[in-house]
């Protein structure tokens, strides 16, 4: 087994969102390298009770990668040094000893801190119900597979549904645009036959949304899908572009 | 608000501008490293003063040239309108950001590198296009034996207000063509003897070059263009035309005249 470390914590504390907030410094001690880093900060949160102080506030659920709660900004990047994982999924074998760790929350402008690490992405959900979905009358249950689909046309919609909503594209990005997460639930319909009737109305609807919640535009540096813990691509991105242009210039259909 | 304007007020839409007048532009920096080849013929500046006068007084090309002054100006806004907004979309930055690990240095600096261009671009437009307009250039005569077009005798004519921007006669008796025309390739070829005018060029043209390794692909993004056959051919046209061999050709230019 190896050895355990000693980190020292740069985390940023804030009351509320009317708060101003601000870092404050702790020592880790004691740290397993097989620890994940919510567990790490579990047993910092644990000493802060003890002593009375209050834990430091984060959002988590799953801890296994699939629900997209877990968010942190570690060491300049969502979800810390590693390539497609959640926060959950990091472990602590990723840092050295005697390493400082500055931990932020994600920052936008359409992300409000709650408190401390902890964000309200509630904007995401707006987005999605202004167009992320597919309207399904009653009636008889369908056939499976009643509705052929190309295997590749499956596959790449079934990549972009893997977007579990976490944000991390918004945090990483230069501008906090949420391209990468808007084109990736546009296309994930945008692709499928079911996805055809509300086809142009949903781009439309979603990045109507997407600039009312004050997320900046796409300077297609990238930076999203290198950060995404499922790795989106940013083809969705060129797709949302294409069917909104198309449904703004070409097509009939009203927003 | 009618479906036109609402589409250009949307983030997309502002970047569909961007991205159009941006590859507007890129079009016209190919015809215009073309048409500026000229300079390095040796024949005292004959070809690219005659270049000079054609593109200042064919008419499609004047219209053309309205609708690129314009590319420019609405460009650099929409620049200015988009970063602003970027800026509003994250009030409180991070304490520490690693974008160098997960995005290219180019990406992110299209604002500074645009900045850069836009000083040159004053700067160019108010040494070369400003002074051929209005300042008072003198004439260049040049004597061209009609048996062979390389002999040619060039004289100098000092500005005169009733002159003609350029003309031509042929002296059949003679066995000369006489060409006169304002002499912009003096102007070009005086310019360019200052080692920090030099510079000035050279590293805007390296600003240029950063500038469409990520703007020329970044532009097809915008617009919708991800066909996976051909993204690969849009990739290497953005590196290797704009990025390198664009911005080189033009370097030369002041490089050539300063070492000449
Ligand atoms: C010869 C001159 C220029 C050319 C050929 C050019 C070309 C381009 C192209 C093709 C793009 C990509 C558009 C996209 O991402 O959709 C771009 C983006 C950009 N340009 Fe230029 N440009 C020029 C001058 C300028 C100037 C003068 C400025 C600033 C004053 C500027 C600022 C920007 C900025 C900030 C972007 C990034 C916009 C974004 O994606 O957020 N450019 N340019
Ligand atoms: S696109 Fe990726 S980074 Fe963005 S919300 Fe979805 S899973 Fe997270
Ligand atoms: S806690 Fe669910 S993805 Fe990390």
């Amino acid at each position: 087994m190896s050895k355990n470390m000693n980190l020292t914590l740069k985390v940023w504390r804030q009351k509320n969102a009317d708060t101003k907030g601000k870092f404050v410094t702790y020592q880790a001690g004691h740290v397993s390298p097989d620890m994940s880093f919510l567990e790490m900060l579990d047993v910092v949160n644990e000493d802060l009770t003890k002593k009375g102080d209050d834990p430091i506030h984060f959002d988590h659920d799953c801890r296994e990668g699939i629900c997209g709660a877990c968010s942190l900004h570690i060491n300049g990047r969502p979800h810390g040094p590693k390539h497609g994982i959640t926060t959950c999924q990091l472990h602590m074998r990723s840092f050295n000893d005697n390493d400082t760790v500055v931990i932020e929350p994600w920052r936008a402008e359409a992300f409000p801190v709650i408190r401390d690490l902890a964000v309200d992405r509630g904007a995401f959900d707006r987005i999605q119900a202004a167009g992320g979905f597919v309207s399904v009358n009653t009636g008889g249950v369908p056939d499976a597979n009643a509705i052929a689909i190309p295997k590749v046309i499956a596959d790449e919609a079934f990549n972009s549904a893997t977007c579990i909503g976490c944000g991390a594209c918004v945090a990483a990005c230069k501008n906090a645009s949420a391209m990468l997460f808007v084109s990736a639930k546009v296309s994930q319909l945008a692709l499928l036959p079911q996805g055809q009737p509300e086809r142009y109305h949903r781009v439309q609807a979603m990045v109507a949304q997407m600039d009312a919640e004050g997320f900046g535009s796409c300077t297609n540096t990238g930076a999203c899908e290198a950060e995404c813990p499922k790795e989106i691509s940013i083809t969705n991105i060129a797709r949302m572009n294409r069917d909104y242009f198309t449904a703004k210039l070409i097509k009939q259909e009203e927003a | 608000m009618s479906n036109f304007a609402k589409t250009f007020s949307s983030s997309l839409g502002k970047k569909l501008v961007m991205a159009l007048t941006g590859l507007f532009l890129c079009t016209f920096l190919i015809v215009h490293l073309v048409g500026n080849l000229q300079l390095f013929k040796d024949d005292a500046g004959q070809a690219f003063n005659a270049y000079a006068y054609f593109m200042t007084h064919f008419t499609p090309i004047k219209v053309v040239s309205y609708l690129l002054y314009a590319s420019i100006i609405i460009h650099a806004i929409y620049a200015l309108i988009i970063s602003l907004g970027n800026k509003k979309a994250r009030p409180i930055g991070y304490a520490v950001q690693a974008g160098n690990q997960n995005s290219p240095w180019t990406s992110r600096n299209m604002g500074i590198l645009g900045t850069i261009l836009l000083v040159f671009i004053v700067v160019h437009m108010g040494d070369f296009w400003w002074k051929y307009h209005n300042a008072d250039l003198p004439y260049a005569k040049y004597e061209i034996s009609l048996d062979n077009p390389n002999d040619i005798q060039v004289s100098e004519l000092p500005y005169d207000a009733n002159r003609l921007v350029h003309s031509e006669i042929t002296d059949l008796q003679a066995g000369k063509r006489i060409v006169v025309s304002k002499d912009l390739y003096k102007i070009v070829n005086n310019a360019f003897q200052t080692w920090w005018y030099v510079l000035l060029y050279v590293i805007a043209m390296s600003a240029l070059s950063f500038h469409l390794i990520h703007g020329f692909r970044s532009a097809f993004q915008t617009i919708g263009w991800n066909n996976s056959r051909y993204l690969p051919l849009v990739r290497f046209i953005g590196v290797w035309v704009f990025g390198v061999l664009v911005p080189l050709a033009f370097a030369a230019m002041p490089l050539y005249f300063f070492f000449k």
